[in-house]
């Protein structure tokens, strides 16, 4: 206490758990949804749509539900993560709700099943069931650390889950990608639970292996190249997302996995040999199959030319393919800089996964460049959330599961909108949140739940050390 | 539905969702400056007088020697340091006013300065003013040893203006 010291001191402000900026947040987020849902009301019908108290107090519950939850077992969990994701799922429900409204639509769904029934509320059914989970995690997952002990279980498991479509009987191929399964009526896409599932096995052996990966390696040509043992898993990930390309025909699930692998392979090593490698056999593994078969054939020429392809096509799957792509193209031009305006553009007109692979375009019409921009910045923010929450995690599993988990929900982000805006080949995947689909809608609220978990461990104020008596009586006796 | 409440409304709804993003980027900011500088220094000072009487009685005797030092910061000679600068390691540009205390340097946490360094024992070294002022740096047996230019230190030896004591990847300097 004598002692004079002029020295600087930096503190973090006593951790405030932030749980009332997330309210505010959070009713923010919802409100949003209702402007938009009656902005979409007023413009197609000229009045204020019936469902709109039933819809917003849907909302509502289901925002309040998951913010009582956080605040009793997550409370110095992240503010932002639960409102982004709310208004994400809420703006996804009102465009959904905008397209069944379309009549032309609900002509092509009467031409074609001789029925039409509206997305809207089984999307929030599914939000419903997603949120559930959502609780569900972060009631029965105290510690996301027990998480590790299921490393090889998780490898199993997601192995099981990739494999599930190609079961005879329980797979369903749907528009040419074997990505379902049927289960008593509802048909689920296993890929979107392997995600997750996967990130806990990377996390899980890249956090033992990665000294080995790390620093068992020869110098060659200024990269670092690992050992032939140590490359095992990153070539066995390569396969198997190579065989998931070629037998379920999903590029995107494929690229994802691999995308997610070197991602946290990178993190974990800090080696750049290993970026450099995954890009290359990517690039080796795209070139085979975009060159064999023919599913991935009809998709990169439609990314490459989609207008000259229409002439030029040589099948009817190509054909379709083309014609997707320009029907999204010319639905993302109409909407110029600010849109249309909701419920006033024409996105109807593409005919097929309008309110799923395509929903991005009806953001891009109706809302714009500065609509498309908010909903990227949107997903930015999560992504951004999660970055920071393994950058916070003091132990290296969370880090890197948090990792792994904001990267594949990153690389899914630009695999869908680069498809969409023709940046990329398009791929069959889900734009998290806002598309139709309760695999989808329901995975992701885990991965936000588990977020979450590892934010409220990370955040969490250290307790404090415990007094040591005899700190102060330590002395250095000179002769 | 009249177009100019359309127009109006669609607008609207695009300057709501960007509140919404700035809105969120607060939050961010808040967080990423959520921290706080403070002056131990300045503090202390003023909570000195009424602690004096007490501190001669119960200071232990290694910093009742000090005292002197301290109060007499007055009689400072011409060109001593002012201060010390970490130069090299993870907490380059920490400095610390030297005002006649003690300075230990360690990984243990009740450090003045905390090494967060492999290569540091955990009560490692430390710097003291003798009793003409002159600063000194001792080695506290630590296990990687402690530098001065690049001599090992085997006893307490003068530190000379800008010359660097080197802790494992960490280097300190005294400066004016």
């Amino acid at each position: 206490m004598s002692v004079v010291t002029n020295t600087t001191t930096i503190g973090a402000i006593e951790a405030p758990s932030r749980r009332n900026t997330e309210l505010a947040l959070l009713a923010f987020a919802v409100v949003i949804p209702v402007f938009a849902y009656l902005n979409v009301g007023l413009a197609i019908d000229g009045k204020v749509p019936a469902g709109m108290a039933g819809y917003g107090l849907g909302l509502a519950l289901l925002a309040g539900v998951a913010h009582l939850v956080v605040r009793k077992w997550a409370p110095y969990s992240d503010p932002l993560l639960l409102p982004l994701a709310t208004l994400l799922n809420g703006m996804g429900l009102v465009l959904i709700w905008r397209l069944d409204q379309s009549p032309r639509l609900i002509a092509t769904s009467m031409r074609l099943y001789k029925s039409f029934s509206p997305d809207a509320p089984s999307q929030m059914m599914y939000s419903a069931v997603g949120i559930a989970m959502f609780v569900g995690v972060l009631v029965l997952l105290k510690d996301h650390r027990v998480l590790q002990r299921y490393t090889y279980i998780s490898m199993v498991v997601s192995l099981v889950l990739l494999l599930l479509p190609l079961v005879p009987g329980l797979g369903a191929d749907v528009f040419g990608a074997k990505i379902w399964i049927r289960v008593g009526g509802f048909s689920i896409q296993p890929g979107e639970f392997a995600k997750l599932v996967l990130a806990v096995f990377f996390s899980g052996y890249l956090m033992v292996k990665r000294d080995a990966l790390a620093l068992a390696s020869r110098r060659f040509m200024g990269l670092y190249l690992p050992r032939g043992r140590d490359l095992g898993p990153i070539l066995t990930i390569w396969a198997v997302s190579l065989l998931i390309l070629v037998f379920e025909n999903d590029l995107g699930t494929s690229l994802l996995f691999f995308g997610m692998f070197v991602i946290m392979l990178y993190v974990a090593t800090e080696r750049t040999s290993w970026i450099v490698m995954g890009l290359l056999m990517a690039v080796a593994g795209a070139a085979v199959v975009g060159s064999t078969a023919s599913h991935v054939k009809s998709r990169v020429a439609a990314w490459l030319d989609p207008f000259g392809c229409l002439e030029t096509a040589t099948d009817q799957n190509m054909l379709n393919a083309c014609d997707q792509m320009t029907q999204v193209l010319m639905s993302f031009g109409s909407g110029g800089i600010l849109g249309t305006g909701l419920g006033q553009g024409n996105s109807d007109l593409i005919s097929f996964a309008a309110n799923s692979d395509f929903i991005f375009a009806t953001v891009g019409e109706e809302l714009g460049l500065a609509g498309v921009m908010v909903f990227l910045l949107l997903y930015g923010l999560i992504v951004e959330r999660g970055i920071r929450t393994a950058l916070a995690a003091r132990d290296p599993f969370g880090k890197l599961l948090a990792m792994g988990l904001s990267g594949a929900f990153a690389l899914q982000i630009f695999v869908v909108a680069g498809g969409v805006m023709g940046l990329i080949p398009l791929t069959g995947m889900t734009m998290p949140f806002l598309a139709y689909g309760g695999s989808s809608v329901i995975a992701n609220w885990a991965l936000i739940g588990i977020l979450i978990r590892i934010s409220d461990t990370a955040r969490r104020p250290a307790p404090a050390p415990a007094p040591s008596p005899d700190a102060e009586m330590t002395q250095v006796v000179r002769p | 539905m009249s177009e100019l409440t359309l127009t109006v409304m669609r607008l609207g709804f695009l300057a709501v969702l960007w509140l919404f993003v700035i809105v969120a980027v607060q939050v961010i900011r808040s967080d990423l400056f959520g921290t706080r500088v403070t002056q131990r220094g300045s503090r202390r000072q003023d909570a000195r007088p009424q602690q004096n009487t007490r501190q001669q009685a119960a200071a232990p005797p290694q910093q009742r020697g000090q005292q002197p030092a301290a109060s007499g910061g007055g009689r400072q000679r011409r060109g001593a340091p002012t201060k010390l600068v970490v130069s090299e390691g993870t907490l380059t540009g920490t400095t610390v006013a030297l005002q006649g205390q003690t300075i230990t340097l360690g990984r243990a946490h009740d450090s003045t300065i905390v090494l967060d360094d492999d290569y540091a024992s955990s009560r490692h070294a430390r710097i003291y003013p003798d009793r003409d002022g002159q600063w000194i740096v001792e080695d506290l047996g630590s296990t990687n040893g402690t530098y001065l230019d690049r001599t090992r230190l085997t006893t307490a030896t003068p530190i000379p203006l800008g010359a660097p004591i080197r802790i494992g990847k960490t280097v300190i300097e005294l400066r004016k």
